[in-house]
This record gives C-alpha cells, sequence and structure tokens, in this order.
C-alpha cells in the first residue's frame, strides 16, 4: 500500500512538471517576478544588494511554489482528472502529497537558478547545508499552503485571489526588503505567524559563519507549519469526494 | 460466496444533504456477464457507480467486488477494476501514448510492459497513428476510445463503463459496442450504466431497473420482455417504472 503511494507521488508530481510547470506562464510567475520585485525595491533604495538576497531567495520559493499549486487541484477537478487520478489504487493523500511535491520541486529548480546567479554573482559565501535546511522545508511549506487554499474553495480565480492575500501580506510583513525588528511591535508579532518570516530568518542565518543553532530553531518552526498546511488540505481534499 | 459472482451490493445507500440518491439497493453481478444499470437521468446510477469505484463513500449498507469490500479495501479492488467515467478525462496536455503511459506508472506496470501494452490497446483502438497528439486535439469519439483503453491499461477483471455512447455519433456508438461486445468475448466482466435501452438490449446478458434510487427489476432483457408482454426493452421499461401512461397521455395529447 504505502509503495503504491509512494509510486503514485512520484509519477503525479513528474506529470505534473511535464503538464503545469514547466511552461512559461509557471516560470514567469515563479522567477521573473521575484526579480523584478526586489530589483525595484534596489532602483528605488540602492544600498547593499548583498542585505536583499535572502529575501530575493524567500520570494523565489514562494512564487514558484504557489504558482499552480493555488489552481492544479481545481483545475482538476473541474475537469475530471483529478478523478482520474482517485481511480489509481493509490489514496486521496498520494494525490494531494504528489501535487505538492510537483510544485516543490519546481521551486527547488527556480530557487537553484536564482540561488547560484545571485550568490554567484554577489561573491557571497553561504552555508551550503543550511540554506538546504531552511530552503527544502520552505519549498514544501509554501507548496502545501497553495493547495490548502486551492481546496478550501471551488473555483480556481478563487484560489488565485485568496493566495494574494497571505502572499502580499507576507511580502511586505516577513522582512522581504524591510527588517521585522525595525517594524512596530504590533507587526512584528503579527509576522511571527507568517512562514516566510522564518524562511528569510533562516536565509540570513545561513549566510553567516559558524554552527548556527537558530538555523535549526527556523528549520523546525517550518516544518511545524507545512504539518498545518498539509494535514487540514488532505482532510478539505477527503471530504470534496465523501 | 458463490464464485461465479464477482460484485455483491447489500442495502447500499446514499444520500446528499437529506436526499437519498440510492436507497438500500441489493444486487450481484456475474463473473464474465454484461451488465447493465437502466434508469433515467438522476435515477442514481452514477452515484452507485462512484461508490462501487471508491470515488464516493456509502452512507449506508456495503459491496463487495471480487470478495473485498468497499469500504474497507478499496485500494485493492481499484487494481482488478477499470472505471470509464460519463466524462473522457484524460491529460489534454498529454499525447495519447503519454496518457496511458502516466496511468501505467501509478499502477506500476513496468515501463518495458507498459509501452508494449499501450502500443497494443492503441492499435486495437486505432488510434495507434495518432499516438503522439495531444488529448486535446481528438475527436468525441477517439477520445472515448482512448479513456476506454486507458481503463484497460492494467488488464482490470471488470470494467466500469458510465454511459459510454453519450454524446457519439451513431458510427462511433456502433463501433464502442462493438468493442464492449469484444471484451465480453475476452472474459471481461463488464458494469454498464445507461439509459439507452437499446444499447442495453443489445449488449447486456442482465439488467437492473433503477427508479429514484431503488431497483425496480433485475432480469435477463428477453425475461423482462417476457414478463411485461412487451416486444422491446424500452417498452418493458416504462411498464416497470410506470412511465408507460404517461408517456401514453402525451402521445394522446399529440
Amino acid at each position: 500500500m504505502w509503495r503504491d503511494n509512494l509510486r503514485g507521488i512520484f509519477y503525479i508530481a513528474l506529470k505534473d512538471m511535464k503538464t503545469y510547470y514547466l511552461k512559461p506562464p509557471a516560470i514567469s510567475w515563479g522567477i521573473v517576478f521575484p526579480i523584478t520585485w526586489i530589483l525595484a525595491f534596489y532602483l528605488r533604495n540602492p544600498g547593499d544588494f548583498r542585505e536583499l538576497v535572502p529575501g530575493l531567495i524567500a520570494m523565489t520559493i514562494l512564487f514558484s511554489t504557489t504558482a499552480a499549486e493555488a489552481v492544479v487541484l481545481n483545475f482538476e477537478l473541474r475537469l475530471g482528472t483529478l478523478e482520474r487520478l482517485l481511480l489509481a489504487p493509490i489514496s486521496i493523500s498520494a494525490v494531494l502529497l504528489g501535487k505538492v511535491l510537483g510544485g516543490a520541486i519546481f521551486g527547488f529548480l527556480m530557487t537553484t537558478i536564482v540561488a547560484i546567479f545571485s550568490v554567484g554573482v554577489l561573491g557571497l559565501h553561504p552555508n551550503v547545508f543550511y540554506l538546504i535546511l531552511i530552503i527544502f522545508p520552505s519549498l514544501f511549506v509554501f507548496s502545501s499552503l497553495g493547495a490548502l487554499l486551492c481546496v478550501m474553495v471551488k473555483e480556481v480565480f478563487e484560489a488565485q485571489t485568496l493566495l494574494n492575500l497571505p502572499r502580499f501580506l507576507m511580502i511586505f510583513l516577513s522582512g522581504v526588503v524591510y527588517p521585522v525588528s525595525k517594524m512596530p511591535l504590533v507587526l512584528q508579532y503579527f509576522s511571527y505567524v507568517l512562514p516566510l518570516t522564518y524562511t528569510i530568518d533562516g536565509l540570513r542565518w545561513s549566510f553567516s559563519t559558524g554552527l548556527n543553532k537558530m538555523v535549526l530553531l527556523n528549520s523546525l518552526i517550518l516544518i511545524i507549519f507545512f504539518i498545518l498546511f498539509i494535514l487540514p488540505a488532505i482532510k478539505l481534499l477527503y471530504k470534496k469526494f465523501e | 460466496m458463490n464464485n461465479d459472482i464477482i460484485i455483491q451490493v447489500s442495502d447500499l445507500t446514499k444520500r446528499y444533504d437529506g436526499i437519498i440518491a440510492v436507497d438500500h439497493i441489493n444486487f450481484e453481478v456475474k463473473k464474465g456477464e454484461v451488465f447493465g444499470f437502466l434508469g433515467p437521468n438522476g435515477a442514481g446510477k452514477t452515484t452507485t457507480l462512484r461508490m462501487l469505484t471508491g470515488l464516493s463513500k456509502p452512507t449506508e449498507g456495503n459491496a463487495s467486488i471480487l470478495g473485498l469490500s468497499i469500504k474497507t479495501k478499496i485500494t485493492a479492488i481499484k487494481k482488478h477494476i477499470g472505471v470509464v467515467p460519463e466524462i473522457s478525462n484524460l491529460y489534454d496536455e498529454l499525447s495519447a501514448m503519454d496518457n496511458l503511459i502516466f496511468m501505467a506508472q501509478l499502477y506500476g506496470i513496468p515501463a518495458d510492459l507498459a509501452q508494449k501494452r499501450a502500443q497494443e490497446l492503441l492499435k486495437a483502438f486505432r488510434l495507434y497513428e495518432r499516438k503522439d497528439s495531444l488529448f486535446r486535439t481528438f475527436s468525441r469519439g477517439m477520445k472515448r476510445a482512448l479513456t476506454i483503453a486507458t481503463a484497460l491499461i492494467h488488464n482490470p477483471e471488470i470494467l466500469f463503463l458510465d454511459e459510454p455512447t453519450v454524446g457519439l455519433d451513431v458510427v462511433a456508438a456502433r463501433s464502442l459496442r462493438n468493442l464492449i461486445a469484444n471484451l465480453r468475448q475476452q472474459g471481461k466482466t463488464i458494469f454498464l450504466t445507461t439509459h439507452y435501452l437499446e444499447e442495453a438490449d443489445l449488449l447486456c446478458d442482465r439488467v437492473a431497473i433503477l427508479v429514484k434510487g431503488r431497483v425496480l427489476a433485475i432480469d435477463e432483457p428477453l425475461s423482462l420482455k417476457a414478463k411485461t408482454d412487451k416486444k422491446s426493452l424500452e417498452e418493458a421499461f416504462m411498464k416497470i417504472t410506470g412511465l408507460e401512461p404517461e408517456i401514453l397521455a402525451i402521445e394522446k395529447g399529440k
């Protein structure tokens, strides 16, 4: 049973890469949007571009993982292809995890390109192990957030609209361009419930040297966010088929 | 359980927000037969099929397929059944071949065998020349044929077909009926829902007549016609369901 599910997760993710992700709209949303955004902030206030690199990587993770994740489930529900998947000997959980894995793989590819490019151009020396500790759980956190918001609504456009709210809240309140520590206290508290805050904090620590417990703490918090998003997403998808 | 019985349905019930879609139905399907599930639109045919194939949970009752309960062993059951839904629901952005291979992957069929089976099915369904064409470029009849081919990729023992000829032109529908007859000859058990009674008369060994979620009769088409003293299954259906007086009234009104 678990082997059937693992196989299903893998092939659904591969199929999604082919049918949804490796297409111009997903690539542009996942990579061009974060770069343009960061560039706009840089041009407005040219300072140390290095400061913006963790924000750039974090935004790439956020936008690339949610680029199609927030629509594919409802899109497939509408077309009936999701039912086709459920006719195979795999569980509903495996179907959802396959979708989340697809988003995470695409996010990984986009993030790797952005990270290598920005680190290479600026001559930065991050701790790669720490970067992985933050980037990997983040990919699954935001992919599962996209899936959760998708199964919460009925229509494709509703999911995109709904997803824009946390996306933009996180851009402004999680420290992408403006450090959380310099924000008013109320907003600082609010930023603690946003997962991107921990991605950015973890990424910033990854660019420092030596052993860092903060990276591990941020990674752990991100794993908790993933669990908090994926479990209700699975439950809601089950409900759609009751 | 009798070895000949491949599907056994016991008091199967489905309610949606208090409305009964399927009401304590009972029937059996024998191995190797074409079993027709007939009824007007909204009778509960598709709801029953969805419960039997694991797409919807029963509110009450149970069913077993190959001796396995749909409530507890649905994943194991899915390995032995193929399902063709009313809508041809394959991936528009994948080619005919890729759709077949993807489904084979989900069933854990080794790559070389999947390739071989996909080619065989494409040839059998006369789609081989279009194997690299995207699904969205296919005609309705071709889409239907590929959907059936996909349901057969894992060589299932039982095939569920939901309104297989709806929306097809005469030629495509006839071709599909021949295909169903061929599958039966190969020993597949076929569970077919339809509201085309002529089709059921042609194809089915036995039929169940379902109205408002209840099974009103189960028998061979010939027996139903004899019992109701009617010449066609359609007339027998009208008599059994009580729709005959309504039709006569409409005809008189003309």
